[in-house]
């Protein structure tokens, strides 16, 4: 029955009935989400800029303040701090990259037996609650009873105060970061080792290549797209790191107001002393140093990455 | 000719490794069977031990008492073994309550979001109209902006709507995302032209095509989605630990770094609670691990 309706009923519209027609559909299945995209995240975007030039009273009184806000949060040394140490943050959690591209490439090894457990081994921080991984972090990072530093005075070395000395606990803080993202890297590298056609790895190995010459005159530059995917994603995430520092330093650390992410002092700012004004400042900083650093990423990615 | 000595040097440094073959004889790059394996092996384990090493020690910690969970010299195994860790999260947490509420937010958000996705997805995909391209390059640039930047807005409507501390305030924004939309438009703009013409000379209005035709065909996308949403549900906690307020509607997350604010520090404590948080989205990985991976990569390959 809805098949004849359907054959009798589609010549009589005209092509501009047929796309109107079309145009209602298309509202009903963009306009829900739409709709909510447009209201938690395009007019955030607008609010959240326009916030960084009020000054926000307690009880939501808004007065235009220009760029005092900037200059209130330039001033502070605090955020001087917390922009290096998120910059040294990103930039030690670029080292994951290539340990994931090596470890992709050796579980791909051909004649691999437990690839699986291996694959699944790796990918256990991945699914675990960041929250949970700062703790136990935490407690093997412990200055006195720590694993590692009761390892390190097994064998004679002295133990490191790793969360409570500044520069130290961000790099360490950020190798447990990449600990935490290397299965995610290793998947997509392992996808893009899959479009890497076989016959170009056999001619390198009919050409005399060994196993690390291959690796680097011939998988390396062709999974070059893929680096550059993965950092620009590592840059902009690893920016915006707050949980991780959250938990693994606590108020009564003694390092802690040396130890602040952007983020950190963006909810400090906006949450505890309740200044929304600068806090939305230290975001829109924040936003407009990852569009400059992936700016930079777009522009030397023409001198080191490959595409066919 | 330099290419080949460069080869000769670099052959020459793992002599343990490769069998020491002159580079003339053309079949030669066989593998010697066995030996570079053994490398591959060797270097895998140590990773994975790097891995699961952490994992190991929040279980043994978590069955340790109060002294022995910092213990110097270190208690390997607990002795005396122990549960008391666990009898004294659920004593300390409402934590059926968090659970709950972790399950909540998960199964909204999840649900909303694919559901929401997938239509807008479709729409973006296979539908034509003005501005559409100016719409979707605007969402686009949503993904390039801080999270934090949409926080204290959202902050803002969320509590305009009345809703801080519930959990429809938590899971609002959640429900939607651009990422997600993205996703899915990818997927259905690879599927054929044809089978919607088809189904349209049947007589299937655009529901019908989007639902019972296209939907089963995105169905790889559509998991990637889900599994993702959940995982990132699950673990989320910036946003609803500034929404939440007290415990009524608080997830797991949240709940758990309530455990360090403690006077006493609970090493056993917070291993049990960490371990009971995460077990959950670890099980759910587990089971459908294979999933998983491909919704990983295929964020990779097309977002």
């Amino acid at each position: 029955m809805a098949r004849l309706r359907g054959r009798e009923a589609a010549p009589r519209r005209t092509a501009a009935q047929l796309s109107r027609g079309r145009a209602w559909w298309a509202l009903l299945f963009i306009g829900p989400a739409g709709l909510g995209l447009a209201v938690f995240y395009l007019w955030p975007i607008i609010r959240g800029i326009y916030l960084s030039f009020q000054d926000v009273g307690p009880f939501g009184g808004e007065t235009f303040v220009g760029i005092d806000n900037f200059i209130e949060v330039f001033a502070e040394p605090d955020l001087g701090r917390a922009l290096l140490n998120t910059l040294l943050y990103a930039a030690i959690c670029l080292i994951g990259i290539p340990v994931a591209m090596i470890v992709a490439v050796l579980i791909n090894t051909k004649g691999l037996k437990g690839r699986g457990l291996f694959r699944v081994l790796f990918f256990l921080p991945v699914v675990t609650m960041p929250v949970a991984v700062a703790l136990v972090w935490r407690l093997l990072l412990n200055v006195d009873y720590g694993v590692l530093n009761l390892s390190l005075r097994a064998i004679g070395l002295p133990g490191v105060a790793w969360l409570s000395t500044p520069v130290v606990n961000m790099v360490v803080i950020a190798i447990v970061g990449i600990w935490m993202g290397l299965g995610t890297q290793i998947i997509i590298f392992t996808a893009g080792l899959q479009g890497i056609p076989d016959t170009l790895i056999e001619a390198a190995e009919l050409d005399g290549a060994g196993p690390v010459r291959r690796f680097v005159s011939v998988i390396v530059p062709l999974l070059s797209p893929t680096t550059f995917l993965l950092s620009v994603l590592s840059v902009i995430a690893s920016m915006q790191v707050f949980d991780l520092i959250f938990l693994m330093i606590d108020p009564n650390n003694p390092a802690q107001s040396q130890s602040q992410s952007l983020v950190s002092l963006f909810y400090a700012k906006g949450f505890l002393q309740h200044d929304l004004g600068a806090a939305a400042a230290i975001a829109c900083v924040l936003l407009a140093i990852i569009l400059v650093l992936s700016a930079i990423q777009f522009r030397l990615q023409r001198r080191w990455v490959h595409y066919e | 000719m330099s290419e080949s000595t460069s080869v000769m040097t670099r052959e020459r440094a793992p002599v343990a490794v490769r069998e020491p073959a002159p580079v003339t004889t053309p079949r030669r790059a066989r593998r010697a069977p066995g030996k570079p394996l053994t490398w591959v092996y060797a270097l895998l384990i140590l990773g994975s031990a790097v891995m699961v090493f952490p994992f190991i020690w929040e279980v043994l910690t978590s069955l340790k008492t109060l002294s022995g969970a910092s213990s110097v010299p270190p208690q390997i195994l607990p002795d005396p073994f122990t549960t008391r860790a666990y009898t004294k999260v659920f004593d300390t947490l409402p934590f059926w309550n968090l659970l709950g509420n972790s399950i909540l937010l998960t199964v909204i958000r999840t649900l909303g979001q694919v559901l929401l996705c997938t239509m807008a997805g479709y729409g973006f995909a296979r539908f034509h109209f003005r501005g559409k391209n100016v719409l979707f390059i605007g969402f686009l640039a949503v993904l390039m902006v801080p999270g934090q930047l949409f926080l204290l807005p959202q902050y803002e409507i969320i509590r305009e709507l009345g809703l801080l501390g519930t959990i429809p305030g938590i899971a609002l924004p959640g429900l939607f995302s651009v990422f997600g939309t993205f996703l899915l438009r990818q997927f259905f703009q690879t599927l054929p032209m044809e089978l919607e013409e088809a189904a349209r000379l049947d007589g299937a209005n655009e529901w019908q095509i989007f639902w019972r035709v296209m939907l089963p065909l995105a169905k790889p996308g559509i998991i990637a989605l889900t599994l993702l949403t959940a995982l990132w549900s699950w673990n989320d906690f910036l946003w609803p630990l500034v929404v939440s307020g007290s415990v009524t509607s608080m997830p797991l997350s949240v709940g758990l770094s309530l455990l360090t604010d403690l006077r006493l520090r609970d090493d056993a404590l917070l291993m049990a609670g960490a371990l009971l948080s995460s077990l959950p989205m670890i099980v759910v990985f587990l089971v459908l691990q294979r999933q998983f991976i491909q919704g990983i990569a295929f964020t990779g390959t097309k977002g």
